[in-house]
């Protein structure tokens, strides 16, 4: 019996701002961050959003495409860097929220922009296992840059979240993970802002990790890019994702469905599920999806997806993409709450 | 079933009293009218006080007792009557209630608030105990929030509009320019209402009753012990109390307040008497929009006729029906708990004939009307003049 | 100091506020939310059991808030409404993702689940229901 994705649903508050608008504040010139970064503007959340209310909207999507009873899910994990507490589960909010309580097993993960992957790895062995029924993996996050770093520029909001079951729409046919300690990224205990390594965080952390976990996954299932229709990897930035598309011979129009960070910046943990989702929006019966997400720290998970069945009824990706409100920086720091009142 | 009479009455000016406490307050109140109708005191025999939230605005419960010993009546038992906004109403039926089942011969109803002994927002939040904290002020609710939502659901369904809620403003304020006692003593414009800042939409600061402090208090006996005191008693021929859900949004129809329909026709049924019969009415308009539903309630005019009545000018002083003479909630001050008494107060001065350049002339027979919360308690007392 | 919600009167309340569990009357088939023990039209006959709103209705009324309640003012000015459930029931909530200016009387919300407030910067947060308008797809 194969295992996989049974239903799934997204999200992305309506804020946006533009990099113009950051840019205008810290006196650089935006053309400088709109090349380099290939972003042009980024999701902001709603002043009464946080990671766990885009999980829960994630997951109400994502029960609306199927007929299943919460009650069978046995399993909700939600991979994010930015859980309203640092002690006391999102999982928890979310699995009441849906219903799905009190017969389940929650915990939150955090793996930096990794984490949703890493909750849908393990509800797939869960499944597998035969310990539960269905699992919901959700990535979901509400990432802060500090005022006048480049993160400020990209750190977005948003979120994806899967429903793994037996009988899928969609087969996980394989994954496989690449982890070392690099520390490209990080945020200690207690601080309100991440920390990061420049340009460290590209070839050591987020190309070594991707390319590796790539291709591990196809060496491990025999295949090649040619046998993928979409390929979606981690994107931290509009340039980081092509490159290394480009150094694994993929065909950027294969990556494009899937690349939405121009239009939301980084949605961290959401990221890598935001732009699968958005492929598996327009996948037919029979594509097959390469799937490669980067957690600073730092590690990848790779998968490899199979469409099985026609995809009916999803709450589309594009719809809240295209449903904006733009701020401008004073209603921004307000939204991100960088007021001191 | 004994009849009853109003034979004292005592009001504090309106307004923000720095310098008295609620103790003070109360006691200015309670020896106004024990000397009004020239007793030693030692006459009364139970004291009802309304007060709506002392623990919340001062720290202090257990006002009853308070009150006993601020007017010096110890050790008589004194009751603190606890119903909202509607509070001073509240305790005015107690005392009536208590005096016509022949229990006292002599009793007084006093009510108070002292609002301004904490931040206006803490004042806010205190009042907004009289809405449903679960499923009302959880959500983000506040009390001039609910009375805009029955504005604005007044508006579409009777095309009542946001001048005719300023008209009632424009004629309260005119009659409070006339009190003494009165918070805002001053006149105000349609244009200076519509141009307030906006509180909750469609209603505007000028369309809001303030935080006021004051006290009101009124003695009141059996017909054998009024006759040997008073002069000229105001008697109180009805009185009505309704409740409804606590919440606006579970109401059928949140245009009508039930309570005010049901207070109303029973206190109006024991009078025997109609809408048509009453010349002055002191109506609950702790928002511009309350007393629209006030005299649609009451059965003065006909339900979504009250904006236009309004402005035709039906319920300004010495017209059909005078409304609010002693400016109302509006201008002459909310002290919450003191509110339902001083309403007695203000009926009680014009049936004698004592209301100064405000006076309604012809009064015969009059109405109070004082509501809890958006709706979900409501007092009408109707009272008259003379032998009767 | 803001009026602190202690756990209980916050915790009690989770299954209604966060996904609109309200009672059933199956003799005459009344909803009820905030829900009902017993079902006031039929009383002693009654079968009440729980039920889950579906989390989509009309706006009854709304106003616009200027002057928020306390923990509210990041959102001013915010919509506050009364809406009406398709299973019946009324509530009170705001209107959240949307301005001022899109919003009317009759217009067809969805239930949305959203911080409401918190009990400062280190105490719990309280989740509920929001409505937002139906996004086209």
């Amino acid at each position: 019996m194969s295992v996989g994705i049974v239903g799934y649903g997204a999200y992305v508050p309506r804020y946006r701002i533009k990099v113009e608008e950051i840019a205008a504040i810290w006196g650089k010139n935006p053309e400088d961050y709109k090349k380099g970064l290939k972003v042009a503007e980024k999701s902001v959340p709603g002043v009464d959003e946080d990671a766990a209310t885009i999980a829960v909207q994630c997951a109400r999507n994502a029960l609306d495409m199927t007929g299943i009873d919460p009650q069978n899910i046995g399993a909700v994990y939600v991979g994010s860097e930015s859980h309203p507490y640092a002690v006391k589960p999102t999982g928890t909010i979310v699995a009441e929220a849906i219903n799905a309580t009190p017969e389940l097993t929650s915990a939150d993960y955090e793996f930096a922009c990794k984490a949703g992957t890493a909750a849908m790895q393990v509800c797939m062995a869960l499944v597998k296992s035969d310990m539960i029924e269905y699992g919901l993996a959700v990535g979901a996050d509400t990432s802060q840059g500090r005022p006048g770093d480049a993160l400020e520029y990209t750190a977005a909001a948003g979120g994806a979240a899967f429903l793994i079951g037996k009988d899928p729409l969609v087969e996980i046919e394989h994954t496989c993970s690449f982890t070392t300690d690099t520390p490209d990224f990080w945020r200690r205990e207690g601080q309100e802002y991440p920390r990061h390594g420049a340009r460290f965080t590209g070839e050591p952390a987020y190309f070594r990790h991707v390319i590796s976990a790539t291709k591990l996954l196809l060496d491990k299932t025999g295949t090649s890019i040619n046998d993928y229709d979409f390929v979606v990897f981690h994107q931290p930035n509009g340039k980081f994702p092509l490159k290394a598309g480009k150094r694994l011979g993929i065909p950027p129009e294969k990556m494009l469905p899937g690349l939405l960070v121009n239009k939301i910046g980084n949605t961290y943990s959401g990221a890598t599920p935001l732009g699968l989702a958005a492929i598996l929006d327009q996948a037919e019966k029979g594509d097959r999806i390469l799937a490669t997400s980067f957690g600073s720290g730092a590690g990848s998970d790779s998968f490899a997806l199979k469409v099985l069945k026609k995809i009916e009824n999803p709450h589309p990706v594009k719809k809240y993409i295209e449903n904006k409100k733009y701020l401008n920086y004073g209603e921004y720091v307000k939204h991100r709450r960088k007021i001191k009142m | 079933m004994e009849k009853v009479a109003i034979i004292g009455i005592g009001q504090t000016k309106f307004g923000e009293h720095w310098k008295y406490s609620l103790r003070d307050l109360m006691a200015e109140a309670g020896k106004k009218a024990v000397d009004d109708c020239g007793i030693a005191g030692k006459e009364i025999q139970a004291i009802y006080g309304g007060t709506m939230s002392a623990g919340r605005m001062i720290g202090q419960e257990h006002i009853g007792a308070l009150i006993a010993d601020a007017m010096g009546l110890t050790p008589i038992p004194s009751t603190r009557v606890e119903n909202a906004c509607a509070s001073g109403g509240t305790a005015l039926r107690e005392a009536y209630l208590a005096v016509s089942g022949g229990h006292y011969d002599m009793v007084v109803a006093g009510g108070v608030e002292k609002m301004t002994d904490v931040y206006t927002d803490q004042a806010s939040l205190a009042l907004g105990g009289a809405a449903d904290q679960e499923w009302e002020v959880f959500f983000g609710a506040t009390f001039p929030s609910l009375y805009a939502l029955i504005a604005k659901r007044h508006m579409y369904e009777y095309g009542t509009t946001e001048e005719q809620l300023a008209r009632v403003a424009v004629k309260n304020h005119h009659n409070g320019a006339l009190n003494p006692l009165a918070q805002f003593p001053f006149e105000v414009s349609i244009e200076q209402v519509m141009e307030s800042p906006k509180v909750a939409e469609p209603l505007k600061l000028l369309d809001c009753s303030p935080i006021t402090d004051g006290a009101a208090a009124v003695i009141l006996a059996n017909e054998e012990t009024a006759k040997k005191i008073a002069d000229t008693p105001v008697w109180i021929n009805g009185s009505g109390q309704a409740s409804d859900t606590l919440a606006l949004h579970d109401r059928t129809n949140i245009c009508t307040l039930n309570a005010s329909v049901v207070a109303g026709k029973k206190a109006m049924k024991q009078a025997g008497v109609t809408p048509k019969q009453i010349d002055l009415a002191e109506v609950h308009d702790c928002f511009t929009i309350a007393e629209i539903c006030a005299i649609e309630d009451l059965g003065f005019v006909k339900k979504g006729e009250g904006g236009k009545s309004m402005e035709d000018g039906m319920f300004d002083l010495n017209s059909s029906i005078s409304i609010n003479p002693s400016g109302g909630l509006k201008a002459c001050g909310h002290p919450v708990g003191a509110t339902g008494v001083k309403q007695a107060v203000e009926i009680a001065e014009h049936l004698r004939g004592e209301a100064g350049k405000r006076q309604v002339e012809n009064v015969e027979i009059a109405l109070t009307h004082n509501v809890g919360g958006s709706g979900a308690s409501c007092v009408v007392h109707v009272f008259s003049r003379g032998g009767n | 100091m803001p009026h602190r919600k202690s756990l209980g009167l916050v915790w009690r309340r989770i299954p209604q506020r966060y996904r609109l569990m309200g009672t059933k009357c199956f003799t005459c088939g009344s909803h009820f939310f905030p829900p009902r023990p017993w079902c006031p039209k039929c009383r002693r006959k009654g079968k009440i059991e729980k039920h889950k709103m579906k989390g989509r209705g009309k706006i009854h009324s709304y106003t616009i808030v200027n002057v928020p309640q306390q923990g509210f003012d990041l959102e001013v000015p915010y919509i506050l409404a009364i809406i009406e459930l398709l299973e019946g029931p009324k509530l009170t909530a705001e209107i959240t993702n949307t301005e001022p200016e899109h919003v009317s009387i009759g217009m067809p919300v969805k239930m949305v689940f959203r911080k409401i407030s918190e009990d400062g910067d280190s105490g719990i947060i309280h989740y509920g229901y929001k409505f937002e308008p139906e996004l086209k797809e």
